[in-house]
């Protein structure tokens, strides 16, 4: 393999900075720290020997399994790149090209080796079944972004708000808290706190008058609400958005998603106290609101950003979506058995299955299902009430 | 010494590590920092503590995780029984003394939170060692968050704060090994403090090494048919992939019951499957054919 040139004036601490930025512009979670511990561990290895540096930056920047598996190319990319790294380039400007670099070779890497001309992804059949099937466009996701701005007043103002609301409000409370296992201390409880009642002791002789006690305490889950805004969704975004709206209006540790062909945090937005003003910066983030859908996108972009943040073994995820997709189905069961790691659980509510003869038979939502604790329909205000007792046995 | 050295020397105790692991313990060693292992059950993440304990022969203290697990259980404890009988005692004597019993009970305060009455668990008692201990934290991911928290000032500095003593620097630092299975993400805090490798199961050199290091008195051919039985088995759709704990097992079983080629007998092949097949739904999986079909692959 070629090694790549560098400037020759970088020095090695500027090499393996640049080498951390490359790391991060691919995702791998890399700082400072990393760094500079690299430069400390590099001075225990044999710095000239290529696979030395290898496996001692390896034990460095990977931090998980993705990253483990990941790190050979992403090494490789950066320190071999045959040269091609340009000596008037500045190195900000040399990403784009590592990631070109990167990019070509895994598509090298995906090319059959011989073979180029074998069938592709048409169907060999006649598809006439999927014609009859493409007349009930409601349902059917589609494919293009609503650029309009959708206003949202029409959304959610009505008189179904407010039972919404309360429905909201009795969920939030049938999930709110877990039962921990860790004790506490506390007035009533099934065990003694010796500490503190030898702390008390003292006072009175070491007689232990005043018996305290700790116990187990439940402690509050946190709510995470995705909603699916997509046109397939358009006709109960209105019940949804108040449903949110309640759950988040709630308490503090609750957060709110939308996501059609893209994911937006509007947490705060729903949480504005001035409900004409809450619609107006949701009417604003919403645009696109009844496009196409995206639900393993939209999920990977949670993974990403907002999940490290929101999602630990306390969660409860809610995913309001029928499932309808117009991205791959096998990047929805990625995404979520990604967040599923992350110990939570996750509620996905379908209006369709309220719906008689439904079977989840949409790619995306098979493909999720497996991942999925509890699913449940949710076409009324009833039967989201309905699920309340279900969601207390979780 | 450099990581070479240090692969030799697992290997002399009977560890074959591979080049990633043997470097990642290394740097470890050398900044000082904690490794995080992860990986499949049965891979030898435990065992590679032990390893540690005997190379630089010392001793191996261990900290089995689960949910629940704080900080009375992982780090110290008040001796209460002590205690109580200790004021009593203290109680008794200064009431015949008729002292001055405010300066009495600050006494008393003073010895029985003294270290005298602390009962050290794994966390405190690894920082409080004359020669570095290697401590192993087996099983993180079954600890709960909070208890990652708790484990984050004594990775990072190496240190103990009690209320009631104040803060207790470690000694000597230990060689701080944890294992995760996976069972859920660990926190960013806790990798970033950590050197990290996933240990993977290992290929089929490999494991006929560590056969060989582990069980001597197999024969070559036997070892050989028994690691491309294991392999093969792998590929096989599993609920519970066997490791290298089990092919151990294994090699040991077939010795036990006199087996010298698996492709000959069935039934001793079928009975002695339960080694490697933890699970019902995984013993139905591969029933005699097929584990035949693979002992005549391997033989």
């Amino acid at each position: 393999m070629a090694v790549t040139r560098f400037l020759t004036r970088a020095s090695i601490a500027e090499r393996v900075n640049d080498f951390n930025r490359h790391l991060r512009v691919h995702g791998v979670r890399a700082g400072i720290p990393e760094t500079q511990s690299s430069l400390e561990a590099l001075q225990l290895v044999d710095a000239g020997n290529p696979n030395e540096v290898r496996l001692a930056l390896k034990a460095i920047f990977a931090s998980d399994v993705e990253s483990f598996s990941r790190f050979d190319e992403l090494f490789a990319a950066f320190w071999f790149n045959a040269g091609k790294q340009r000596h008037d380039r500045t190195p900000t400007q040399n990403h784009s090209d590592q990631k070109n670099n990167l990019i070509n070779l895994s598509q090298k890497s995906s090319e059959p080796s011989a073979d180029g001309s074998g069938s592709i992804d048409t169907p060999d059949n006649d598809n006439d079944g999927e014609t009859e099937s493409s007349g009930d466009g409601k349902l059917i996701a589609t494919q293009v972004t609503n650029r309009n701005t959708a206003d949202m007043r029409k959304f959610i103002l009505s008189e179904d708000e407010a039972r919404a609301a309360e429905t909201a409000r009795r969920i939030a409370n049938a999930i709110r808290y877990r039962r921990s296992r860790r004790r506490k201390a506390a007035c009533k409880g099934e065990g003694l706190d010796m500490r503190r009642i030898m702390r008390k002791s003292v006072a009175t002789g070491g007689e232990p008058l005043r018996l305290l006690r700790r116990r187990r305490p439940n402690r509050p889950v946190h709510l995470v609400s995705i909603l699916d805004v997509s046109g397939s969704m358009q006709l109960y975004a209105r019940i949804f958005l108040s449903f949110v709206k309640g759950l988040i209006g709630n308490d503090q540790r609750t957060d709110a998603f939308l996501f059609h062909t893209s994911l937006m945090c509007v947490s705060d937005a729903l949480r504005d106290n001035d409900t004409l003003r809450a619609v107006n910066r949701l009417s604003i983030m919403a645009r696109g609101f009844g496009g196409g859908t995206k639900i393993g996108a939209s999920l990977r972009t949670f993974n990403n950003q907002y999940a490290s943040r929101t999602v630990g073994r306390k969660t409860v995820i809610i995913i309001m979506s029928d499932g309808y997709d117009t991205g791959d189905a096998q990047g929805v069961g990625e995404a979520l058995a990604r967040l599923k790691r992350r110990g939570c659980k996750i509620i996905w509510l379908n209006p369709l299955l309220g719906w008689k003869n439904y079977a989840p038979v949409a790619a995306s939502m098979a493909a999720a299902l497996p991942y999925v604790d509890c699913f449940a329909p949710c076409n009324t205000l009833s039967s989201l009430a309905a699920i309340e007792g279900e969601l207390q046995r979780l | 010494m450099n990581w070479q050295n240090l692969q030799t020397k697992l290997a002399g105790e009977g560890y074959i590590a591979s080049s990633e692991l043997a470097m990642a313990l290394h740097i470890a060693l050398g900044l000082e920092r904690p490794i995080l292992l992860e990986g499949n059950a049965g891979v030898g993440k435990t065992e590679i503590a032990k390893t540690l304990a005997d190379i630089h022969d010392t001793e191996l203290i261990r900290l089995q995780c689960y949910e629940g697990l704080d900080a009375s259980a992982a780090i110290y404890e008040w001796n209460y029984q002590r205690q109580l009988l200790s004021i009593r005692a203290m109680a008794e004597r200064t009431g015949e003394r008729e002292g001055d019993s405010s300066k009495a009970i600050d006494d008393i305060e003073t010895r029985i939170f003294s270290a005298d009455y602390l009962m050290e668990r794994p966390l405190l008692r690894a920082i409080q060692q004359e020669k570095p201990p290697v401590l192993l934290i087996d099983e993180i991911d079954r600890a709960d968050e909070e208890f990652e928290a708790y484990l984050l000032e004594i990775l990072s500095d190496f240190q103990v704060t009690i209320p009631e003593m104040g803060t207790i620097t470690a000694t000597s630092k230990p060689i701080v090994l944890l294992t995760s299975n996976g069972t859920r993400d660990l926190s960013d805090a806790l990798r970033r403090r950590c050197i990290y490798n996933f240990v993977p199961y290992p290929d089929r050199t490999t494991e006929l090494a560590i056969l060989r290091a582990r069980c001597p008195a197999v024969e070559p051919a036997l070892a050989a048919q028994i690691v491309s039985f294991v392999q093969s088995l792998r590929k096989e759709d599993l609920e519970k992939k066997p490791g290298i704990a089990e092919t151990l097992d294994w090699a040991a079983a077939l010795g036990g019951l006199g087996v010298n080629d698996i492709a000959v007998d069935p039934i001793a092949l079928k009975s002695s499957l339960v080694c490697l097949l933890k699970t019902e739904a995984d013993q139905a999986a591969i029933p005699s054919e097929v584990a035949q079909r693979l002992a005549g692959k391997a033989g």
